[in-house]
């Protein structure tokens, strides 16, 4: 209850009144997100990692030495310990670190690791980035068109969906990655594979996005400013564009930016298995964080061979999840954490 | 009821349907179109070694020279009514269900998938039940002292949890458990439960803890959600004003809401899961479903290949099914829409 003082007070004795602003859902959602720490964590290493899959050439030359050049001398490599590393660092055992191999080498061949995991960023990202964008393409266009259409349209979609959804996608991923030719489509090599698994990574996952999409549009289908709209005259195609697809950019950019860590961890597994991006002898090397584990499975004696390439795949995939839930409960104006 | 029943089975028959055209395609077409002519198909049960006439001579008895759709037609009756494989030498039967004849094995694929399936079977079984708990629990925890130490610690360590390849927690395992402190199995072996259930365990506690991790976080967070959902509801406030015990409205009413969706998500993943944990597997040498998978594709051995995808979408659709019916037991609603 307020006291009588304060209501009687005059008017001439407030403080002025700031001249009230209109934000836009954006400036909203930016000035929540600059709030949660932890999501601004995530971008800023996000970003951090497109830098170095950009400027790997840069930061290779700088802080180690070029992916593909072998150190097999006695002095890094032992012999008698079939070629494994010398030096121990903490408890990286026969690893090798030193100033001059940050991460260590390669055993056997002594490749320096550290220039293997900046170069390795440039196939995942890559890899993530355009697959997200496929499944996200799809995933609209088919979720707008079932959601607003609905009826038989609808159903088709639907079925669709649930019949991708059947599908064991990563055995299903893996054999058709093996049963493709080595030259197709005017590409060959490591571009031919970069191209065939954005498609692949990116046509499997488009269901996912595709429903949520169909969700939120069956529920914008019935709001008042698209029964405005249509009582003006407007048609189907223009609903779609000027009405609907601003109110789903949000839902779009939250679902994208969690596919895209999925998708690091799709190629990575791929990778694993040995149907991902192959390895070159000269030119971009090819190096996969999921290609160096599978070589790490072989050398299981030595933890640093595991330890980097895994803390790579972890350390990006947990940087975009934090970025994508922050972003996501920014969004969302229910959200309450 | 009985309607609701007919016609789920029916859409999973169709899906089967629509997964096992898609798959054949996929092996048998999409080759074709990349230049792969009969003869190279015959190559593959042959060897590439055999002169050109040998070659069509197995390409005409393995009718590949005959319209895709009735190789498909031949494929699927063979599944129902078993067939026979005359390669030259000798006539191989192979009885129904017939899901393709390993030239390179000399075994039919039925056989080799029945061999396997207890590994598979063996690994989820252990891994679900593991997850399913663990995650359940922690995410019940977590949502009813939501904010707490523990709540901050478990949703931070399961987003971490999701973030971890599989092969990389694996690995580390190994490395940890097995070669340094040498308590635990390492890998490669599988000793039948029938045998010496002790053994069993032993010999599958690392591969069932490293795939529960990453399906543990994940129902946490799911859990948690769902929790906070459900326990903010009327029935749930109705609940406590009737006088119930906190221990009663909390599994009673909340977590009995919360976890209809996870039951739903649990029966895929496990059907999922019955068709080959690929990476869990690879990561151990487990010679289960995926392994096997993974080694058809890398022989590339097609009858094998296609066997294996039928298989485990089978598990994927069968496992919807049982969730649908049992979700239309549950919940009148669904078998009355």
């Amino acid at each position: 209850m307020a006291t009588s003082t304060d209501t009687s007070a005059p008017e001439a004795t407030q403080a002025p009144v700031k001249a009230i602003e209109g934000r836009s859902l954006g400036r909203i959602a930016w000035t929540r997100l600059k709030r949660d720490k932890a999501a601004m964590t995530g971008g800023v290493v996000v970003i951090l990692l497109i830098l170095m899959a950009v400027f790997a050439p840069l930061i290779v030359g700088w802080l180690g030495h070029p992916p593909n050049e072998f150190h097999q001398d006695n002095t890094l490599l032992a012999p008698e310990l079939g070629g494994l590393p010398r030096g121990d660092f903490l408890f990286f055992e026969n690893s090798g670190i030193s100033g001059d191999f940050l991460f260590g080498l390669e055993p056997q061949n002594g490749r320096d690791l550290f220039s293997e995991i900046v170069y390795g960023a440039r196939v995942s990202l890559l890899i993530a980035f355009l697959a997200t964008l496929v499944s996200v393409v799809i995933g609209s266009t088919l979720g707008v068109i079932a959601g607003f259409f609905g009826g038989f349209v609808d159903t088709v979609i639907s079925r669709l969906m649930d019949i991708f959804l059947a599908f064991p996608l990563l055995l299903f991923a893996i054999a058709l990655v093996g049963v493709l030719p080595d030259r197709a489509f005017g590409l060959s090599g490591n571009s031919l594979r970069i191209a065939l698994l954005i498609f692949i990574i990116g046509f499997f996952n488009w269901p996912y996005m595709a429903r949520i999409v169909r969700g939120q549009t069956l529920s914008l289908r019935e709001r008042e400013f698209v029964d405005a709209a249509r009582s003006l005259g407007a048609r189907g195609p223009y609903i779609i564009v000027k009405e609907m697809l601003p109110n789903l950019v949000a839902p779009i950019l939250v679902y994208a930016t969690l596919l895209i860590p999925t998708n690091v961890l799709f190629e990575a597994a791929l990778s694993f298995l040995g149907v991902g991006v192959q390895r070159q002898v000269v030119g971009e090397p090819g190096v996969t964080w999921g290609g160096l584990l599978a070589d790490a499975a072989r050398n299981y004696t030595v933890p640093h061979f595991m330890f980097f390439p895994g803390m790579a795949i972890f350390i990006t995939v947990l940087a975009f999840n934090l970025f994508g839930d922050g972003l996501r409960d920014a969004l969302d104006p229910k959200s309450k954490r | 009821m009985v309607t609701y029943i007919i016609r789920r089975t029916l859409g999973a028959l169709l899906i089967l349907f629509v997964v096992s055209l898609a798959t054949f395609l996929i092996f048998f077409g999409l080759p074709r179109l990349a230049g792969a002519t009969p003869e190279t198909f015959a190559a593959r049960y042959v060897g590439k070694t055999a002169d050109a006439q040998t070659q069509q001579m197995y390409a005409e008895k393995l009718g590949f020279y005959d319209p895709l759709y009735e190789q498909y037609g031949r494929w699927i009756g063979a599944v129902f009514t078993g067939t026979e494989y005359d390669y030259g030498t000798g006539v191989e039967q192979c009885e129904a269900p017939c899901f393709g004849y390993s030239f390179r094995t000399n075994q039919p694929v039925w056989e080799d998938l029945l061999d396997r399936l207890p590994v598979t079977g063996s690994l989820a079984l252990g891994a679900s039940i593991i997850w399913l708990l663990t995650g359940v629990a922690v995410g019940v925890l977590s949502a009813l002292r939501r904010g707490s130490f523990f709540d901050r610690a478990a949703m931070t360590g399961a987003l971490a949890g999701v973030s971890l390849p599989p092969y990389f927690t694996g690995l580390m395992f190994l490395y940890f458990f097995s070669y340094k402190m040498g308590v635990t199995a390492p890998g490669a072996s599988y000793t039948p439960f029938a045998d010496d259930p002790a053994e069993w365990a032993y010999n599958l506690i690392l591969p069932w803890i490293t795939l529960a991790l990453l399906n543990a976080a994940a129902y946490a967070r799911f859990t948690r959600a769902g929790m906070l959902d459900t326990m903010g509801e009327d029935f749930v406030r109705t609940a406590r004003a009737k006088g119930l015990t906190e221990g009663v409205v909390v599994t009673k009413h909340g977590l009995r809401a919360a976890l209809t969706p996870i039951i739903t998500i649990f029966g895929m993943d496990v059907g999922l899961l019955l068709g080959g944990a690929i990476l869990t597997e690879s990561t151990f040498s487990l010679k289960g479903l995926g392994y096997f998978a993974i080694d058809a594709i890398g022989k590339q051995d097609f009858p094998q290949i296609m066997g294996v995808t039928m298989f485990a979408a089978f598990f994927v659709v069968v496992a919807n099914l049982i969730v649908d019916l049992l979700y239309a037991v549950v919940d009148p609603r669904v078998r009355l829409s």
